[in-house]
């Protein structure tokens, strides 16, 4: 017995290892693991190049919104900031600039005019454009420094109104400055309301000879930073932590709702259409590990009739896959950083900046992912493999019971969830995607189940083929159904990355068109309003859409008085320090939505309720049917909240927090305001209605949207990149789950062959399994695609979303003419084939 | 090998179907035994039984004096690995493997050195030198069942199990598989137990044991 005593052992760990290693380039070879790798691959390169991308577009678009702001942070004080910050900044390597704001009259001669004045230490600004124009007709240039001792930089409303030029004297409290340069482009040019003036510009240096800073003077000190983003963050939990009363710190996302909001969805964008490849790549996965699956139960009862025991079994499987994740994951990263790299010198001409480096965190994320997936989806599969009766190598009608398959699919399906919701990043993204996945599946399965029972019972009576490609589907029904659903997802995906994402990006782009309001005009008083309309009909303008506007302070929530102080929050004391602007109006804007309670009605007219924009409601803890009192105008007015609206602060439209129905604030001091799209070329306009009406005050928007909108087409035209990789996971879904069934149906085939049947007939009853499955995912592919698009829109985006009749016929058509194509180039090769040898192939 | 009061029954939803009834034998090392019956008196189930493959309801084998269902499903497989080779009517190659791949597995699972060279000459031996690197597909049925009878001789086996060897196989290659087993089979001094439905094949047996409706007839 010596020699069996040597064969007693099974085999060391080490050499376990390399078995698996040549077991797995054994199934490589043969091509058993290639429709799972390539899953893998894709699903670990597209994650990464999204992560790696989405990672540097991030970092670029908070730059590009940097430029908005001037800095990457400022803190904003009421007094003079302490050197200690200014130190805390220096030392951690950043850049810092100084800047003073305060509104001031600017006079010269006979004039004077209200303005917004800046005085700018050397640095500024840290970030974004700044451009100046020396003279009336030269181009405009970036300075090389800020303006000169004893100049000053002012732009062209401040000149119209002070009907001066460049060159002229200005005087600024007791100092005259000489007109260096007019101001085309600056950052932190507002778009809010408290900002009204026109700008001047002069050196830090030169405000104390001007006496207008003393104690107790309205002024801003502003302290910017910029530099390495770590630090960055590093100087603001310092800041956050030294700041008192009085003082706060901004960055890109308080200082601008509309780029908050930009931004918000862009990542929303991105990280959906991540998520979309990782659930595209699951599917793949799990139908290509199912077929493994399949096709090893012969060869693990033959491994186990050779000696092997379940554990080996169960050990060289699982080392094999690790093997394959490992090295997936591995070609998979090299691949998304190529991706990234290759995508980022496409796009950077359309960026327009440089995009930083990306962190490392992507591959962290592609490696954990790929191994999430394939442990889930591959592994519960395996796990079932080791248990394949030993007699199957006797009797081969012996397979696994059905119940390790749905235990292996219950595995998986936790194990995305939480890929899907460690990849979200954001919580309520991650939960609608997750609950839309797994709820589309359900109900995928569901319908394509009880249509396939309808289809059998009304195929009895249908020709041959239809009869036996029915037939068919109804044999193996759950491997239909799972085929379908499968199909379905892959089209659904297909359908929702290409026309329901077009619908989707238009939208979003819609919400800021090309035509969107570049001008505010505000100050317009009630006799003014018809003359103003009249001016613009009569240079051939659309006449504007005007907002009457009262000032009032909230004085009062339920009877209660309200003061700055009961307040912790910084932004709310402001608010409540500051008058708000209310309005009246018989219909809500369109870009205005109800959230809760009710619109009033025509007969309401004079009734004293009001309609609270959500968001400063919550600020300030008002519920529907609260009781505010406003001051205005020294006389008392107080309503019930009868509505909270959501305002789309990005349409750059006129919007109020507060409205009332018309006949109520009527009797207060009114002016009217309007918004309006001023095209390039009739900028001169504007000179003519100041001096028309001198009293109105225009606010010129137009550079900060089209640095917006700039911002929109980039992150569209990456989103579009992005969406490419879950096009392509979506194709290898299709293709693995039409292999999921090839090797039935060629045998099926084969023994039509053999019956006789003409290729006429093999074709036609391919085709007609094919058609019933084609129609049936691509009906559920374009329901399923237009649900998730309407609650992606209005859930998680806020763009509006009607359903695209094109969807549904894109979906049934490509549905039928894909998988028919795809499905008889697949099986052709049984018409030029033997069936022996098809027998043969199958064992 | 022995075997004692082997029965086997299996639920078939509503009632209980005896396949295997009773069934004792006894086969003495380098004995050859065929196994005769009609489709469905039980011979493979029997087999299934002797190997070690599936378990009786009631009744016990013995194999080299080891009680197989005192053993679990991994100690069945240790003892295959050691004493017991197969060659089954559908080959049972594994498609992804070459040939030669295929003779090596037993002897790589095993974690046996050199299993490359004694494949080889195994597959020599079995007139399939020319044809190491071709895929099960890539064959003709006789010349899998010649990689077959090679994997089932790696060991090599004290007992050799044939489930209808050449129940895939024309007349003429039958003939040849046959020759080349009981050839391996003298050189190797292996027991032979031979499953099959074909008289003259079983003549070339020592011994011949006749099954009916689950039970020995001859024996």
């Amino acid at each position: 017995m010596a020699e069996s005593q040597s064969h007693a052992s099974e085999v060391s760990w080490l050499r376990g290892l390399a078995l698996s290693a040549r077991l797995l380039a054994r199934d490589w070879r043969a091509g058993e693991m290639r429709v799972l790798a390539v899953g893998l691959l894709i699903a670990v390169a597209s994650l990464t190049t999204v992560a790696f991308f989405a990672d540097r577009v991030r970092q670029a678009l908070s730059s590009e919104a940097s430029q908005l702001l001037g800095a990457d942070l400022v803190v904003v004080s009421d007094r003079p900031i302490d050197d200690s910050l200014r130190k805390a900044a220096t030392d951690l390597s950043l850049a810092t600039a100084d800047a003073v704001r305060f509104p001031s009259m600017t006079v010269a001669g006979e004039r004077t005019v209200l303005t917004e004045i800046k005085a700018v230490g050397p640095g500024y600004p840290l970030k974004g454009r700044m451009t100046i124009r020396t003279s009336n007709d030269a181009q405009p240039k970036t300075p090389k420094a800020i303006p000169e001792s004893g100049t000053v930089w002012v732009d062209d409303r401040l000149l119209a109104r002070l009907q001066v030029n460049v060159g002229d004297t200005v005087s600024v409290g007791e100092r005259g400055f000489r007109v260096a340069a007019t101001l085309v482009e600056e950052p932190e040019s507002s778009v809010g309301f408290l900002n009204l003036g026109p700008r001047l510009t002069l050196n830090l240096a030169d405000l104390q000879s001007t006496g207008l800073v003393q104690v107790g003077s309205r002024v801003g000190y502003r302290l910017a930073v910029a530099g390495n983003p770590d630090r960055v963050l590093a100087f603001r939990s310092i800041a956050t932590g030294r700041i008192g009363p009085g003082q706060r710190v901004e960055d890109v996302r308080d200082a601008r709702p509309e780029i908050r909001s930009a931004l918000e969805r862009a990542e929303k964008f991105l990280g959906l259409s991540a998520l979309l490849s990782v659930i595209l790549a699951a599917v793949a996965v799990a139908l290509a590990a199912r077929r493994y699956l399949r096709r090893h139960l012969d060869g693990c009862a033959v491994m186990r009739c050779l000696g092997a025991s379940q554990g080996l079994i169960l050990r060289l499987h699982v080392q094999q896959f690790l093997i394959l994740g490992l090295a997936a994951g591995a070609l998979g990263c090299a691949a998304g950083f190529a991706g990234q790299a290759v995508l980022s010198a496409l796009l950077t001409p359309i960026v327009g900046v440089a995009l930083p480096l990306p962190g490392m965190r992507p591959l962290l994320q592609g490696f954990v992912a790929g191994l999430v997936l394939l442990l889930g989806f591959a592994i519960p599969p395996i796990v079932a493999l080791r248990r394949v009766p030993t007699l199957r190598v006797l009797r081969r009608d012996l397979g696994l019971p059905d119940r390790a398959g749905w235990l292996g699919y219950a595995v998986g399906i936790v194990a995305l969830s939480g890929l899907l919701l460690w990849e979200a990043q954001d919580a309520k993204v991650g939960w609608y995607v997750l609950g839309g996945a797994w709820g589309t599946v359900l109900m995928l399965s569901l319908i394509s189940f009880g249509a396939l029972r309808l289809l059998v019972r009304a195929g009895r009576n249908a020709g041959f083929a239809w009869r036996f490609g029915f037939a068919n589907l109804h044999r193996r029904p759950l491997s239909t159904v799972a085929q379908v659903v499968a199909l379905g997802v892959g089209i659904m995906a297909l359908v929702l990355l290409t026309l329901v994402r077009g619908d989707l990006l238009t939208s979003w782009k819609r919400t800021l068109p090309a035509e969107a309001p570049n001008r505010f005009l505000i100050n317009v008083q009630p006799d003014q309003v018809g003359e103003l309309k009249a001016f613009f009909v009569a240079k051939g303008l659309a006449e504007p859409v005007v907002f009457p506007m009262v000032r009032g302070r909230l004085v009062g929530i339920n009877g209660s008085p309200v003061a700055s102080a009961d307040y912790a929050d910084e932004r709310t004391k402001r608010l409540i320090d500051r008058e708000f602007n209310l309005s009246w109006a018989e219909q809500p804007q369109t870009d205005n939505r109800i959230v809760a309670g009710r619109w009033w009605k025509r007969d309401e007219r004079g009734v004293p309720v009001f309609s609270v924009e959500e968001g400063i409601a919550q600020t300030l803890g008002i519920k529907l049917d609260d009781r505010l009192t406003y001051e205005i105008a020294g006389s008392r007015l107080e309503g019930k909240v009868t509505s909270l609206r959501k305002v789309e602060w990005d349409s750059f439209r006129v919007n109020f927090f507060v409205v009332s129905p018309p006949g109520v604030l009527e009797p207060f001091p009114v002016s009217y305001v309007t918004s309006f799209h001023l095209p390039v070329d009739r900028a001169p306009l504007m000179d003519q209605l100041v001096k028309r009406f001198p009293n109105f005050v225009v606010i010129d928007v137009a550079a900060l949207l089209e640095q917006i909108q700039r911002m929109m087409d980039q992150v569209v035209k990456a989103v579009e990149f992005v969406f490419l990789f879950g096009l392509i996971a979506g194709l290898v879904v299709l293709f693995a789950a039409l292999s999921a069934t090839h090797d039935e149906r060629m045998f099926d085939a084969a023994i039509l062959r053999t019956l006789g049947a003409t290729s006429r007939q093999v074709l036609a009853t391919q085709a007609a399994e094919f058609a019933v499955i084609g129609a049936l995912a691509g009906l559920l592919a374009s329901l399923g695609a237009s649900v998730l698009g309407y609650v992606l829109a209005i859930k998680v985006l806020n763009v509006p979303y009607a359903i695209d009749p094109v969807v549904w016929l894109v979906g049934l058509f490509g549905g039928i003419a894909g998988v028919l194509a795809a499905g008889l180039l697949g099986t052709r090769r049984v018409l030029s084939t033997p069936p022996m040898r098809i027998f043969r192939e199958a064992g | 090998m022995r075997a004692t009061g082997l029965t086997k029954q299996v639920d078939t939803g509503r009632a209980r179907l005896t396949i295997l009834e009773d069934v004792s034998l006894e086969i003495v090392t380098g004995e050859a035994v065929a196994i005769l019956g009609a489709s469905g008196s039980g011979k493979t189930t029997l087999l299934g039984l002797l190997a070690g493959l599936d378990t009786p309801t009631t009744g016990q084998v013995h194999v080299n004096g080891v009680e197989l269902s005192a053993l679990d499903e991994d100690g069945r497989a240790a003892l295959r690995r050691r004493l017991v080779g197969f060659v089954f009517q559908s080959f049972q190659l594994l498609p992804a493997l070459t040939a030669l791949e295929n003779v090596m597995l037993p002897m790589e699972l095993a974690g046996n050195a050199g299993a490359r060279e004694s494949a080889t000459a195994l597959l020599s031996r079995t007139g399939l030198a020319e044809r190491l690197d071709h895929y099960p597909r890539q064959l003709s049925g006789g010349e899998q069942q010649r990689v077959a009878l090679a994997r089932a001789f790696t060991g090599p086996p004290r007992v050799l199990f044939a489930d209808e060897p050449t129940g895939n196989l024309d007349a003429a290659t039958g003939e040849e598989i046959i020759n080349l087993m009981f050839d391996l089979n003298r050189e190797h001094r292996t027991t032979l137990l031979l499953v099959t439905h074909d008289e003259s094949l079983a003549a070339r047996c020592d011994r011949r044991l006749k099954l009916a409706a689950g039970r020995l007839v001859h024996g």
